[in-house]
């Protein structure tokens, strides 16, 4: 009983915040609609929710939809929670997939027609690489001069678009072909393990859940990550050495969202063109903020958002609501997380700790001249 | 007790303060006459700040009223008690560094030439002719930030009198001043009373307001428990009052049986964060069994000092030698595996992390060792039950050992500290501020630790800015001046005035009549 | 003289660095208007950053803000223009009702962007960077959604304010006509950030106002043992700065395109940001920062229009184009990382403040 009672402190405020964004996203959905056409449909909102919800789990090829959405989110919350617990706002998630990916397709073109088991190692390796590499960056950045990694992060994720799209007209752009497009990863490509396309990211996602727990919470580097989020002077003062915490968080979190672009290309799209984009980095912040950067809760939040991504292009269909809804919706689910006092108080819940006050530093290294000695 | 003598320029009756789990101030009745120096004597937690919270407008009292001239007035905020004539020079300082002291002076009461615009020329004149008025000259221009404590204070005194109060509170204005410059403010402020301005002083120190006071109110644990008029009353009378019983206003030290020498240092320099070199080249030498404590008034090199000796700064030149080895310029975690423990002065930005339980935070400088950790994997039971023992020996008052560190008090807080620090084995323990802020009780519990640790042949090295807690601890004491040590003294036959003397100027003669650091 | 530049531009590498520097020299009058048109959606964001940080706030929303204003500016035009009618262009600015109302209403959500920042960030104290970030995400999600259900028709919006064209004698000037140019052959928008930089530059550093700011930012607590109302101050510095945030959005939809794409504020809030800490966040220092970084896309545009002759010509056209579209994100970066250490910011930047002390 206890324990129930203990668990309700902690999920209270996330599942409200998805409660109270579910309502208000009819609310747009039903004004908007009017807006637009005139037409007041208040039975709008419940057949976009239901065919959302059916194209989401309403059958096998929903639910494997689902979990093929949930893999890079999973991994870029990973990433941002990873980063979170060291006090490091990555907002670089972004950049560092579509370098990931690029790393992934690099490698799997060249290896496209040797054995899988280069091929594939290969390719995933690289976009580790390179995901890593575009973390270390900003970390490095922070840890030397004090750049704070929220501006830096972002200015990399446009270079990293820049980036992507010149290789891929250039170098990587299949002469034959009238538009800037790689050729296929052929043989790089992940298998498919269920449904009509569960690849093997989806398992690599959930390791590496259970590698961040274990990191984390069982480690002594996850104790001084924690300690370096929680209070930097501390760090430095209990012998640990903050610059370099934030050196290899960076570059760990870079690795973990790089695999992310890794999985979703060797996985799913299997060939990459000029305009090869996404939302992950951004959905994957909401993710970890949702999951309250606890592995089990990254987890759970991956798959609420990888069910919605999965289900949005059916309630476009069907309903003839914007996919992008789904991107209101999150975006008032944060909302209500961070303005968490006010709904506690509204709800009359009791004070869970929320995982964002442990690291509630973000601001203050903010422009200062280094992280610490 | 005296009759009251005039009415009372301020009186507050009844006054309630609560917070969720505490009274803060539990009825409390204090009156101020015209022209009278009136002190409140509390120790740390007893409720003073929060009295005069309420007395400026900064906390609302929950019971009880305020009158001025025997008007009941009701204080919204700050602007309504400047508003009529309640100034407050507040603990720590409530200056702004970048901004020049002028800025920092009319802040909140311009002196405007037009609508939008300040009249710089016009708030400097003022300023100047205010500081004259009450014996010296200040630059409007100077940065604050740049200027010593103890001009600070004047700052924060000038603040008050440009916004023409009438009645002044003073928080703890000696804490972090020279015996010197201690005595200056006293004259400043014996001068603003006779010219009937009202001040109530607060203070935890028994002699200062014994020496300063016309009328003594007593409180402790949010009670006013007495009041006393100095000419009628002892330290020893005030200090039981204050505590709530019979307290040694003398630690009892017992005697040193130094030995070996622990900690040479040898020409140690080292830079502040600014670039600056603070610390100027420092010869120190401690020996087992020995407590030596460093005095200065802040801001002089010892956080500096201590920080290249422990590892937290890179030394840009000199030696520190520990039992014969080199550790100059080595890493942290290196000195503390040599055997010395450093606890810092400031213990919620450095000794401890308050979103962290307290196991966490008992083993926060040896989590990475056996039995804590096992190669990379961290040992949760052996670091529970160390904390548990820990939480035990050194009476560490909390409900659970899970509770967040900031939950705890400031004592419970600080024995925290000293209980992961003091448990090791230690050829070298360094203690900066070991007590700021404490209640009585924990301050006896530290220092009792720190002699003991002493006795059983540790080599303490004792920073304060408390002169009074270098004097009672320390065997030898070595005096710091803008970066260098300018004096050393026998513990028990050392005197206060020349230590003072030797802390404000740099040297046992006042060069030139000149008495203080001038404005930088 | 021409055989002396023509034998330094024949220097390897070193004649390469000489030659950029030659052919910057030489277009920088003919792109100066385009300089300031690039900066001015910066310099307006880092006019908003200067404002929140030196009131203790940071501020990392203004993106969000300044896309949310760019779409309500359009959207405001789609909705009114069948309403108001497009009108006849006035004859200065190609001013019309719709415009004005369309820029009224996108200051208007500036506004309301900005106090829902100020909210989180002064009333809940919710970490501010966070709190920011929501409002990026949310205004990146609300104006996408907004955006598919509106273009789906392909209306038509209130167009563009057009550029004010100075008298060719002015422009024509030597040395300094470029000057006049720069300032103004501007839309409404460009034209007033000098004079918002002037304004501004002078309140902060002389007013009342300004001296309460600054302190507010350092020290709220002593300001408000002064009797400053922090949290009041606060709120109002940054709503107002979310007014010029939305100046800043509006100048891309209603001065540049006189349309609305999804992202159209492609990260010029952070640049912003950059600008304002390398401009040691003063107004005038982050305009000057603001310059920098638009120059170095404007460079880029005028090589695509203007290529440089000779054999910088040849090593420039090498480069992929993508190149010069990254190029303002790696300035930033690069500035940012070599200037930061000496830019200090304001004391209580970032620090949610409480009032009442629990002792």
């Amino acid at each position: 009983m206890r324990t129930l009672q203990r668990t309700w402190y902690v999920i209270a405020l996330p599942v409200i915040s998805i409660a109270l964004s579910v309502m208000l996203g009819s609310v747009v959905i039903i004004l908007s609609e009017w807006l637009v056409s005139g037409e007041l449909k208040p039975g709008l909102a419940l057949d976009a929710y239901s065919a959302l919800l059916q194209g989401s789990v309403g059958s096998f090829n929903a639910i494997v939809s689902t979990l093929v959405n949930t893999a890079p989110l999973l991994l870029g919350g990973l990433s941002v929670g990873l980063a979170f617990k060291a006090g490091l706002f990555n907002i670089g998630a972004q950049g560092q997939f579509l370098m990931g990916a690029l790393g992934a397709v690099i490698v799997g073109v060249i290896f496209r027609e040797d054995s899988p088991l280069i091929a594939i190692p290969a390719a995933l390796a690289a976009g580790m690489l390179m995901g890593a590499i575009y973390g270390f960056i900003p970390g490095f950045l922070k840890a030397t001069s004090g750049a704070h990694e929220v501006v830096t992060t972002i200015m990399l994720n446009f270079i990293a678009v820049a980036v992507l799209a010149g290789m891929v007209s250039s170098v990587l752009k299949v002469p034959t072909s009238p538009q800037p497009i790689t050729l296929d990863v052929g043989n790089a490509a992940l298998p498919i393990l269920f449904g009509r396309n569960g690849h093997l990211g989806i398992i690599y996602a959930l390791l590496m859940a259970v590698a961040y727990g274990w990191l984390v919470f069982r480690t002594t580097l996850g104790f001084e990550i924690r300690t370096t989020g929680a209070n930097p002077d501390a760090a430095r003062y209990a012998g640990m050495s903050p610059r370099r915490i934030v050196v290899l968080t960076m570059s760990a979190a870079g690795m973990l969202a790089g695999l992310a672009g890794a999985t979703q290309l060797l996985g799913v799209s299997h060939i990459m063109t000029a305009s090869y984009g996404t939302t992950v980095g951004f959905d994957a912040i909401a993710v970890a903020l949702l999951g309250r950067t606890n592995p089990v809760g990254i987890v759970l939040a991956a798959v609420i958002f990888g069910g919605m991504r999965a289900g949005a292009p059916a309630m476009q269909i069907q309903a003839g609501v914007p996919a992008d809804l789904v991107g209101v919706i999150q975006a008032t689910i944060l909302f209500f997380l961070v303005a968490g006092p006010v709904v506690q108080r509204v709800f009359r819940l009791r004070n869970a700790a929320a995982a964002i006050e442990e690291t509630g530093t973000f601001t203050r290294t903010y422009g200062s001249e280094t992280v610490s000695r | 007790m005296t009759e009251e003598v005039g009415a009372p320029a301020l009186e507050m009756r009844g006054i309630t303060k609560r917070y969720p789990g505490v009274i803060a101030n539990d009825h409390i009745d204090l009156g101020v006459r015209p022209g009278e120096i009136h002190a409140l004597l509390g120790e740390n937690g007893a409720g003073k700040t929060t009295l005069m919270n309420v007395l400026y407008g900064l906390a609302r009292p929950d019971e009880g009223e305020i009158r001025l001239d025997g008007e009941v007035v009701a204080l919204e905020g700050p602007a309504d008690a400047i508003a009529r004539g309640i100034s407050m020079v507040h603990q720590h300082f409530m200056l702004v560094p970048v901004l020049t002291v002028a800025e920092n002076i009319v802040l909140g009461s311009e002196t405007m030439k037009g609508r939008y615009f300040l009249d710089r020329a016009e708030a400097h004149r003022r300023i100047i002719e205010l500081g004259q008025r009450f014996g010296f000259d200040i630059d409007p221009e100077a940065r604050v930030g740049s200027l010593s404590v103890g001009w600070q204070q004047r700052v924060e005194i000038l603040k008050a009198l440009y916004r023409d109060a009438r009645i002044l509170v003073l928080d703890e204005p000696t804490a972090v001043l020279t015996p010197q410059e201690t005595e200056e403010i006293f004259a400043v402020l014996r001068g603003l009373a006779k010219a009937g301005h009202s001040i109530v002083f607060i203070s935890h120190k028994l002699y200062e307001v014994l020496e300063i006071a016309d009328r003594i109110t007593v409180i402790r644990r949010g009670k006013v428990v007495g009041q006393r008029l100095p000419s009628q009353t002892t330290e020893e009378d005030l200090a039981e009052l204050m505590v709530g019983r019979e307290v040694s206003l003398v630690v009892d030290r017992g005697i040193s049986k130094p030995g070996e020498p622990v900690l040479k240092v040898v020409g140690l320099k080292a830079r502040d964060d600014r670039g600056r070199e603070a610390v100027r080249g420092v010869d120190l030498e401690i020996r087992a069994g020995e407590i030596l404590g460093i005095a200065g008034v802040a801001g002089n090199g010892q956080d500096e000092l201590v920080e290249a000796l422990i590892g937290l700064r890179r030394p840009t030149d000199g030696q520190v030698t520990l039992e014969g080895h080199d550790i100059t310029g080595h890493s942290i975690r290196s000195v503390y595996g040599a055997g010395v423990a450093f606890v810092p002065a400031d213990r919620h930005r450095f000794g401890m992390v308050l979103a962290f339980s307290l196991p966490d935070n008992l083993v926060l400088t040896s989590y990475h060792r056996e039995p804590y950790a096992h190669g990379i994997l961290r040992d949760d039971a052996a670091i529970r039950r160390t904390a548990e023992e820990r939480i035990k020996a050194f009476d560490i008052r909390t409900p659970t050992a899970d509770v967040r560190a900031s939950t705890l008090s400031g004592g419970n807080q600080q024995k925290v500290i000293v209980a992961r620090e003091f448990a090791r084995d230690l050829r070298l323990l360094v203690l900066d501020q070991p007590t700021r802020g404490l209640d009585v009780g924990s301050i006896e519990f530290i220092h009792k630790q720190a002699i003991a640790k002493r006795d059983a042949g540790t080599a303490i090295l004792l920073v304060s800015a408390e002169l009074d807690e270098v004097l009672e601890l320390s065997d030898r004491i070595a005096v710091m001046y803008r970066g260098v040590i300018v004096g050393t003294f026998d513990g028990r036959t050392a005197d206060k005035r020349e230590i003072g003397l030797l802390m404000a100027v740099g040297a046992r003669e006042p060069a030139n009549g000149a008495t203080e650091g001038s404005v930088a | 003289m021409e055989q002396l530049i023509d034998l330094i531009y024949g220097i390897p590498v070193f004649g390469l660095v000489a030659q950029t520097i030659g052919y910057l020299v030489s277009v920088l009058p003919d792109i100066s208007p385009i300089v300031l048109r690039s900066a001015v959606p910066i310099a307006l964001a880092a006019l908003c950053g200067v404002l929140c940080e030196r009131s203790g706030v940071v501020n990392i929303g203004i993106e969000g803000t300044m896309l949310v204003a760019a779409f309500v500016a359009w959207a405001a035009g789609v909705f009114l223009v069948p309403v108001l009618g497009g009108g006849g262009p006035g004859a200065i600015f190609g001013i019309t009702p719709v415009l004005v109302v369309a820029l009224l209403l996108a200051i208007l959500a500036g506004l309301l962007v900005a106090t829902l920042h100020a909210w989180l960030s002064i009333s809940v104290r919710a970490d501010q960077i966070i709190a920011g970030t929501i409002i990026n995400i949310a205004a990146f999600g609300i104006t996408g959604y907004l955006y598919s259900l509106i273009s789906s028709g392909s209306p038509a919006g209130a167009g563009a304010f057009t550029q004010f064209r100075p008298p060719k004698e002015l422009i024509e000037l030597p040395l300094v006509g470029w000057i006049f140019d720069m300032f103004l052959s501007q839309g409404p928008i460009g034209m007033s950030l000098l004079v918002l930089v002037i304004v501004f530059q002078v309140f902060l550093f002389r007013s009342r106002w300004g001296l309460r700011t600054r302190s507010v930012g350092e020290h709220p607590r002593a300001a408000e043992t002064v009797g400053i109302n922090v949290v009041r101050l606060r709120y109002r510095n940054v709503i107002v700065a979310g007014a010029i945030a939305a100046l800043g959005g509006a100048f891309l939809s209603l001065e540049v395109t006189g349309s609305f794409t999804q992202g159209m504020t492609a990260g010029r809030g952070f640049i912003g940001l950059a600008a304002m800490i390398i401009g040691r966040w003063s107004p005038v220092g982050a305009f000057g920062a603001a310059l920098l970084f638009a120059s170095s896309a404007a460079v880029g545009q005028s090589i695509g229009i203007a290529p440089p002759p000779g054999e910088l010509g040849v090593f420039v056209a090498k480069l992929p184009g993508q190149f010069f579209d990254a190029l303002p994100y790696i300035a930033t970066i690069v500035v940012l990382a070599g200037l930061i250490g000496k830019s200090i910011p304001p004391a209580a930047d970032g620090q949610p403040y409480e009032r009442e002390s629990a002792t």
